[in-house]
């Protein structure tokens, strides 16, 4: 499953020189410094060896591939795949990280649906990391074929300091409908940067949703080109952090053709020294007339020192378009938190029934019932809905309601 | 069952109550009327522990226990229930987990059995006909998108489910239609025993004629000036507030 060309390899090595570690001079790294990164010796893991892992689907995914430290390391489950070829929608010679994972490339999925075909049920990629210092640098590609429907996971977790730059290609080809979700649980030691790239023909139908709840650092990225006329993509993310994590998200949705359409929905969780990010650019073309395009990104901060930047962007080459972009920064609401607890129920737990609330909105909308059940769990057990007493000492102002 | 001493309490640095004293005791229904701006309402958020609102002395004892001191989530399972002048909105808590979560909280409280989730729905399956309200708005957000009426009945159902020993209702009738308010009523006549207490907090006699009160109150300038049956309700629906106030000042 060796994924690119060997003088692609060369050549995204040779970019990557020319490019660098991206720094915060870059607009779009702004918010987030891999200098920490830099600093370490990573080293590939030569053997690694199949691991346990709670965040597995066997028996639940039609299909699963185990990954660990980025090679392959178990298949469970049979279905009739054929092997993609190679596809150029990463953008390598511009992004620094896509030609580093394309430099050092690793295992990955390259899964092709043939025209027409209805894969049953859904593909679950799990990616594993382990140790310090290790790096891996997968690669999936995955191409739908016209009018081929399937729903694909991606899952990353781990423990230890490790590093994971991972890279998805996905070709949604004329009326595909493809539902992908990535699951980012990582270890909370661990550094985490993923580019979605995502190419949708004719007609072409995509969700993807992007969960980031774990890692240190964790910059995920998503890029949409609408290629086709009247294709569409809904984006849903949701970024839930705690302690001194870092979440960073970048999406940029390209309208390039007429009557496609994007709706946009990302929600942030931040609590104690939790910081996060969204960061998000729609660009309409001149020649994509009829777009519609709706962009939101809502954040809830739990403590006074969590921290959001939001920055919502529209780009607009043409004037026959209906685009809207927005976004909120908001605390518990304390006359929700009031009704809840005159009902009996203590704060801590409508401290938990808001969050989720909050969060529901794009969890409930994940239609694989096993992957919304491991979102729901992992979100209860990242966010405790902590009492405020229970923070650390030293905090900033108390939002609204909050008792001293 | 209730015994509120001298209270003073306000909002934002104002005082609004300045000595209110009252005594309930069980099985009986108390109606508090008076103008706006009188502290009626005040008085509700207080009892419920509402943040925002600050006691400037005085105490309230419910079965002996001062209630001030309890945090909100105590007063409730303790058996106070304040059925809200506005209930709120709470979009993606669905209303029967958020019943279920705050009915065994209480059956906890009291060191009874949790229901479990057929228990629960029969009981509340029983309750909605009370209020008639229609089984599909129980697998909506808390009174999400609830029309104003489909709240107030919605605060009488959850009163109704949770069995409290003292019902507050606050301003319940305002904004309610004649079968809106015969349904409030009903279903809290039917909360009415010898060990239960209501206290009706309302602008208008209307409600009093479907919830017949024994005592009637009438709050101004946050103190209670006049005491009575419920003849006096009426008395000041035909009289209006003003000869409370000229009363007064005489």
């Amino acid at each position: 499953m060796s994924a690119v060309m060997p003088d692609l390899r060369e050549r995204a090595a040779e970019s990557f020189a020319k490019l660098g570690w991206p720094t915060t001079r870059l607009e779009e790294w702004r918010y987030t410094n891999l200098a920490p990164l830099q600093k370490i010796a990573w080293r590939t893991d030569d053997a690694p060896q199949f691991v346990e892992s709670p965040a597995t689907l066997a028996g639940r995914a039609t299909l699963e591939l185990v990954f660990v430290n980025g090679k392959l390391v178990q298949t469970t489950g049979e279905a009739p795949l054929s092997t993609a070829g190679d596809v150029s929608v990463a953008d390598w010679e511009r992004n620094a990280m896509v030609a580093l994972n394309a430099a050092n490339v690793q295992d990955g999925a390259r899964i092709e649906i043939p025209a027409g075909t209805v894969f049953p049920g859904f593909i679950h990629l799990l990616f594993l990391g382990k140790g310090d210092n290790v790096w891996s640098h997968p690669r999936n590609t995955i191409v739908v074929g016209a009018h081929a429907q399937v729903s694909i996971v991606e899952t990353y977790a781990g423990s230890g300091s490790y590093f994971t730059n991972t890279v998805t290609e996905i070709v949604a080809g004329e009326g595909a409908v493809v539902d992908h979700t990535k699951l980012e649980c990582e270890s909370l030691a661990a550094y985490h940067v993923g580019n979605v790239y995502i190419r949708q023909e004719r007609s072409a139908a995509v969700t993807q949703r992007t969960i980031a709840m774990g890692g240190a650092l964790a910059r995920n990225e998503t890029h949409v080109t609408l290629a086709g006329e009247g294709a569409n993509v809904t984006l849903d993310g949701l970024f839930a952090g705690t302690g001194t994590q870092h979440l960073d998200n970048r999406t940029v949705i390209d309208h390039v053709s007429p009557h496609c359409e994007s709706l946009e929905l990302y929600k942030g969780v931040l609590d104690e020294n939790a910081r996060g990010v969204f960061d998000g650019l729609i660009i309409v073309r001149p020649g994509a007339v009829k777009t519609v395009s709706r962009q939101t990104n809502r954040n809830l901060l739990l403590s006074g020192t969590a921290v959001v930047d939001s920055k919502p962007n529209l780009e607009i080459h043409n004037n026959d378009v209906k685009c809207n972009h927005g976004s909120t920064i908001g605390q518990i609401d304390a006359e929700q938190l009031f009704y809840l607890r005159s009902r009996g129920i203590g704060e801590e737990t409508a401290r938990n029934l808001l969050i989720y609330a909050f969060a529901s909105e794009i969890v409930d909308r994940m239609t694989i019932e096993p992957v919304r059940e491991q979102i729901r769990r992992t979100l209860f057990q990242t966010m405790p809905g902590r009492l405020p007493e229970r923070r650390a000492e030293g905090r900033g102002p108390r939002a609204e309601g909050e008792k001293p | 069952m209730l015994e509120i001493k001298n209270l003073h309490a306000g909002i934002e640095g104002k005082e609004i109550l300045k000595g209110l004293s009252l005594t309930i005791h069980p099985g009986e229904v108390h109606a508090i009327m008076g103008p706006n701006g009188s502290g009626k309402s005040t008085l509700a958020n207080v009892l419920a522990g509402r943040p925002k609102y600050e006691v400037i002395s005085g105490s309230v004892l419910f079965e002996g226990k001062e209630l001030l001191e309890l945090p909100t989530e105590e007063r409730a399972r303790e058996g106070v229930f304040l059925a809200m002048q506005y209930p709120v909105e709470i979009p993606g808590v669905n209303n029967i987990y958020f019943l279920k979560s705050a009915l065994n909280a209480m059956r906890k409280h009291r060191g009874e059995e949790e229901l479990d989730a057929m228990e629960f729905l029969q009981l509340a399956r029983e309750k909605m006909k009370v209020v008639e309200l229609d089984e599909a708005f129980m697998n909506r957000g808390v009174n999400e998108g609830f029309s104003g009426g489909e709240k107030k009945r919605n605060e009488i159902f959850q009163m109704a489910v949770l069995d409290p020993k003292l019902a507050i209702l606050d301003e319940t009738d305002s904004g309610l239609d004649i079968d809106a308010l015969r349904i409030v009523a009903e279903g809290v006549n039917a909360l009415r025993s010898e060990h239960h207490a209501v206290l009706v907090i309302t602008h208008y006699q209307r409600l009093l004629r479907y919830l017949v009160p024994d005592f009637v109150h009438v709050l101004a300038n946050g103190r209670i000036v006049k005491s009575g049956g419920k003849e006096l309700a009426e008395e000041l629906e035909q009289k209006g507030y003003d000869w409370i106030e000229e009363t007064e000042v005489a």
